[in-house]
């Protein structure tokens, strides 16, 4: 199976998909939120993958160009900020409040459990940027010292089950006004967050963008101070 | 050629966005330097939002198979992740749920007291 799918261009892209499509078909049927596409679509590819031993470089060969994809898709998450602009003025004192709370809490937390469970400082270091976006969160995580696989991995875990359980907390806690649906997914699961925030709605969708940027740039500076805390 | 040209602009604010992350010492990726370049645009009229809306639709409603590589990717990390999963798994549970009810919460309060605030002028 290995040569067969390293000879393939389309093969990773296929599997993928097909994957998405198993997990959106499963949701609309069952309406369970733990029948998130995205994690069906992880867990098929990696069956997939595991019966038919195929290494991963061989279906990266196909899938990179989904990888690929993600820089202009998330310069189009501009779009849908443009056209919510004057909200984004309208609310922008609970804008500036909510995001600022929320990479406090990140942070913070962070430190909060590596007390708890004896953490040393490199994995410290290495958890406090897991809920930005990666590109910005491998970059921190170098600077302070940190195992950057294992960051990569936390933020990419954080991001998919931010997606799965985004709908299910703000039932819980009563987050119902969507500007702040929005920023809680951007701030708390980065782009795999706002993957879900788009599928909500036009409003959540654009604050979640927001809320990767300036959450993401946020982090970059409470984390280099929080790094001396522990 | 209406895709066309959305395309092309669209990956030529990518690219840009590249250079600037290449250029500048400052640690933002050039994603975002391409969002923050777009926005840009949009706001000063050099690019319109008829100019670049149906590409952006599509690619942004097919973005989260975008995350499927890297997260099955995570196979071959299992060997470094293995000896601390536990706390990991605990740890980043339970910090993305407090980072999401503390931002949302915060966010509503203040905007309910606006409300509330004008409703009481």
């Amino acid at each position: 199976m290995n040569n067969f799918a390293g000879d393939t261009l389309f093969f990773g892209v296929v599997i993928s998909l097909i994957g998405y499509e198993i997990g959106a078909l499963l949701k609309r049927k069952l309406k369970l939120a733990l029948f998130n596409p995205l994690l069906i679509s992880i867990i098929f590819v990696m069956v997939v993958l595991s019966v038919g031993r195929i290494d991963y470089d061989s279906y990266y060969e196909g899938a990179k160009y989904l990888s690929y994809l993600l820089t202009p898709a998330t310069v189009c998450l501009a779009v849908p900020l443009y056209e919510q602009l004057e909200l984004l003025k309208k609310h922008k004192s609970a804008i500036v409040a909510g995001i600022i709370s929320g990479v406090i809490a990140s942070v913070g937390s962070v430190l909060l459990f590596a007390v708890i469970f004896h953490l040393n400082h490199e994995e410290y270091v290495t958890l406090l940027p897991k809920s930005i976006t990666t590109a910005i969160g491998m970059g921190v995580s170098e600077e302070l010292g940190g195992i950057v696989t294992i960051t990569v991995a936390v933020i990419i875990i954080t991001g998919v089950l931010g997606n799965m359980i985004a709908e299910v907390v703000c039932r819980v806690f009563h987050i119902e006004e969507p500007v702040a649906k929005g920023l809680a997914l951007g701030t708390s699961a980065h782009a795999i967050g706002t993957a879900r925030a788009m599928e909500m709605g036009e409003v959540e969708g654009a604050m979640s963008s927001l809320a990767i940027a300036v959450a993401g740039l946020l982090t970059v500076a409470a984390a280099t101070v929080f790094a001396n805390f522990y | 050629m209406k895709y066309f040209r959305q395309f092309f602009l669209i990956l030529a604010i990518s690219f840009a966005g590249e250079i600037l992350h290449m250029v500048l010492p400052l640690p933002v990726p050039a994603s975002i330097y391409g969002l923050v370049l777009m926005l840009l645009a949009l706001v000063t009229g050099i690019v319109k939002i008829e100019q670049v809306k149906d590409t952006a639709i599509f690619l942004i409603e097919i973005m989260p198979v975008m995350f499927i590589p890297a997260a099955v990717g995570l196979l071959d990390s299992w060997s470094v992740l293995r000896p601390t999963i536990v706390p990991v798994i605990v740890i980043t549970v339970l910090t993305t749920i407090i980072v999401m009810v503390v931002t949302g919460r915060v966010t509503q309060n203040v905007i309910r007291k606006g409300r509330e605030k004008e409703e009481n002028e």
